[in-house]
């Protein structure tokens, strides 16, 4: 029977284990500089204004079957046929143009690459590859207001979207 | 009193500062070159040969000037700007009518900028078809990569400093091609944005990085990139097809025979661009208005031959896979056309010659085509409506593209016995051209809603 030498590697030196140290003190020190510089860039928000919870009026200022733009909270607000309401995101799910609403027509037309979306921002012709973004709407006491924080993007259309008063 | 001329403090100065004046012969001549912290960005004798002009057309040293020019002029234009909305748009107009010279100054500002990134692109063509990126070469190569990337950047930050409906649209537009980045994308928009959309948040990211981040780096790049050439052992020497490399090269001092050229070229481009910004001013529209987008909306000009990619491929495809493929590819370029014969020859051999008019024609012709066909004929969506749109709109055509692709590079290594530069040196071109013609029906060929129009049919469009 031969007697198996120990391999060098076993042994961690103790210039090596410094070596594993610093190099990981240097690392983390590297995470968290980014870790700071990440958090410092993230955006600004202001009270009152595109980002907030913005309050938009009456539920009975809003004709069933209409579309009413919102601008300081930069969305459509559309009152579908059956009561049932939608706050859309009105920047365009392909490149971001702002999508009007065209009465003619009965939908939202793009501007700029002609996509098309139907009241409830369905999309009806690409190249948008999905729905227009929605916020959360909130009814209390029949005011409507509604949450701009952070847009909810979907892959469809749902009834279970739409808001009742 | 004893005074002698070392006395007189300004001929102390002199002395201490200057000491050996202007040179007289050969040496001195050398000697200042090596000795001067501008100059000695040269080597103190240069081959006669490599300074025939129309080897390197002195791009590199045009875009050099141009920087500078962005520089000194860039600085005082911020001297009247805030960069704030809508204050920005408020400045641009005083700038306009109520400061002395401010509208040549922002002029000059503008057409360099734009002038840069064609300058930059053809420098870039230059080295490639010299070979002037192999061995020993390759790092600068990579370094040039990153200064084409940093100048598209700077161009385009500046882009939405005037705060205009051109400024903001095309920025709104340009910046969306983020999100479509998988996992990341949201969260990257918001970042460089300052948000979800574009706002004064963004204005101010953005002149951050047009005014401080983006010149630095472009400055510590150049430098390098100067560096790197001399380290490399200077230019590449121009030859002929048929001409073998010479060993010895008649060499010349830089004092005065490239300094001079230098400056006769930096001077009359100067004097070109001069009068081209009093001629032709700045475009500027209305005031930003996020409301109201008007149609079309379009990228800055040297970013609609991606636009027009956009209208052919799901946005994943079109925006980020065939970009960053294509700038990998740029990228690696040295590291797989490793052949060490024929630099500083033009399109590498006769084959090569024919190769690159045969590139060049055959993509003048189906680039067109294929924007045509894709446009009326091929509704690759509507044929596969099972599949999701990434795949039917955007993996599908990206597949039959590349397919295309490597049907001709096997017809260029059969039919015509190329070898792998030859190949390179046509896949290249073909690709190169697709680029251009793109980018011209971007600008050109595209009218109210991105249809298709011809130029002299272009409906007038209202803002």
């Amino acid at each position: 029977m031969s007697q198996t030498p120990i391999p060098e590697s076993e042994n961690v030196s103790r210039r090596d284990f410094l070596k594993v140290i610093w190099a990981g003190l240097g690392g983390a020190a590297l995470l968290e500089v980014g870790g700071v510089f990440l958090a410092y860039l993230q955006p600004r928000l202001a009270e009152g204004e595109f980002g907030s919870i913005i309050s938009v009026g009456a539920v009975d200022d809003f004709p069933p079957g209409s579309v009413t733009h919102i601008t300081n909270g930069r969305f459509h607000l559309a009152r579908l046929p059956d009561g049932g309401f939608l706050a859309l995101y009105h920047r365009c799910t392909h490149l971001g143009c702002t999508v009007p609403w065209d009465q003619a027509e009965g939908r939202f037309v793009c501007p700029c690459h002609n996509s098309q979306f139907e009241v409830d921002g369905e999309v009806l012709n690409p190249p948008a590859p999905r729905p227009l973004d929605i916020f959360p709407i909130t009814i209390e006491n029949g005011q409507i207001s509604v949450d701009t924080g952070r847009p909810v993007t979907r892959q469809h259309s749902d009834p279970s979207q739409v808001v009742y008063a | 009193m004893n005074e002698t001329p070392s006395d007189n403090i300004i001929q102390r100065m002199r002395a201490r500062l200057w000491p050996n004046g202007l040179p007289r012969d050969d040496r001195g001549r050398m000697r200042l070159v090596v000795n001067n912290l501008i100059l000695h960005i040269h080597p103190a004798k240069v081959s006669m040969r490599a300074m025939r002009w129309t080897y390197t057309w002195g791009l590199g040293g045009l875009a050099a000037m141009l920087l500078v020019l962005l520089g000194s002029t860039g600085i005082l234009l911020e001297i009247n700007y805030t960069p704030s909305a809508p204050q920005a748009y408020l400045n641009i107009l005083e700038l306009r009518s109520n400061v002395w010279f401010g509208e040549l100054i922002r002029n000059v500002h503008h057409w360099s900028a734009n002038l840069l990134v064609v300058v930059t692109v053809l420098h870039l063509l230059r080295v490639f078809f010299t070979g002037a990126y192999r061995p020993p070469r390759e790092t600068n190569w990579l370094i040039g990569v990153g200064m084409l990337l940093l100048v598209l950047g700077g161009n385009f930050t500046g882009y939405l400093l005037p705060w205009d409906q051109l400024a903001f649209w095309a920025i709104t537009v340009g910046t969306s091609v983020l999100t479509y980045v998988p996992l990341i994308g949201d969260a990257l928009g918001r970042l460089l944005l300052g948000g979800p959309e574009v706002s004064g948040a963004t204005l101010l990211n953005f002149y951050s990085l047009h005014i401080s981040f983006i010149p630095l780096a472009i400055f510590g790049l150049m430098s390098f990139h100067f560096w790197r050439i001399r380290k490399d052992g200077g230019l590449t020497n121009p030859r002929g097809v048929d001409e073998t490399e010479k060993v010895k090269l008649e060499r010349v001092t830089t004092i005065p025979h490239l300094v001079r050229r230098e400056l006769v070229y930096a001077l009359v481009w100067l004097a070109a661009i001069l009068v081209w910004a009093m001629l032709v001013p700045a475009p500027l529209e209305g005031i930003a208005n996020p409301d109201l987008s008007p149609n079309p909306a379009k990228a800055p000009w040297y970013f609609l031959g991606l636009q027009e990619l956009l209208l052919h491929f799901h946005p994943l495809v079109g925006a980020i896979i065939i970009p960053a493929a294509f700038f990998i590819g740029l990228a690696l370029l040295p590291f797989y056309d490793v052949a060490a014969e024929n630099v500083g020859v033009y399109f590498r051999s006769h084959r090569g010659r024919s190769l690159t008019v045969l590139a060049t024609g055959l993509s003048l012709v189906s680039t067109p085509l294929w924007v045509a066909l894709d446009e009326f004929v091929l509704h690759w969506a509507d044929w596969l409506p099972a599949w999701p749109s990434l795949v039917s709109n955007g993996l599908v055509p990206l597949a039959v593209v590349a397919l295309g692709l490597i049907l001709m590079d096997e017809w260029v290594k059969d039919s015509f016995k190329a070898t792998v530069e030859e190949r390179v040196l046509f896949l290249f071109t073909f690709l190169f051209v697709a680029i251009f013609i793109l980018t011209i029906i971007g600008i050109f060929f595209r009218g109210p809603g991105m249809s298709l129009y011809w130029p002299w049919a272009m409906p007038v469009v209202s803002h």
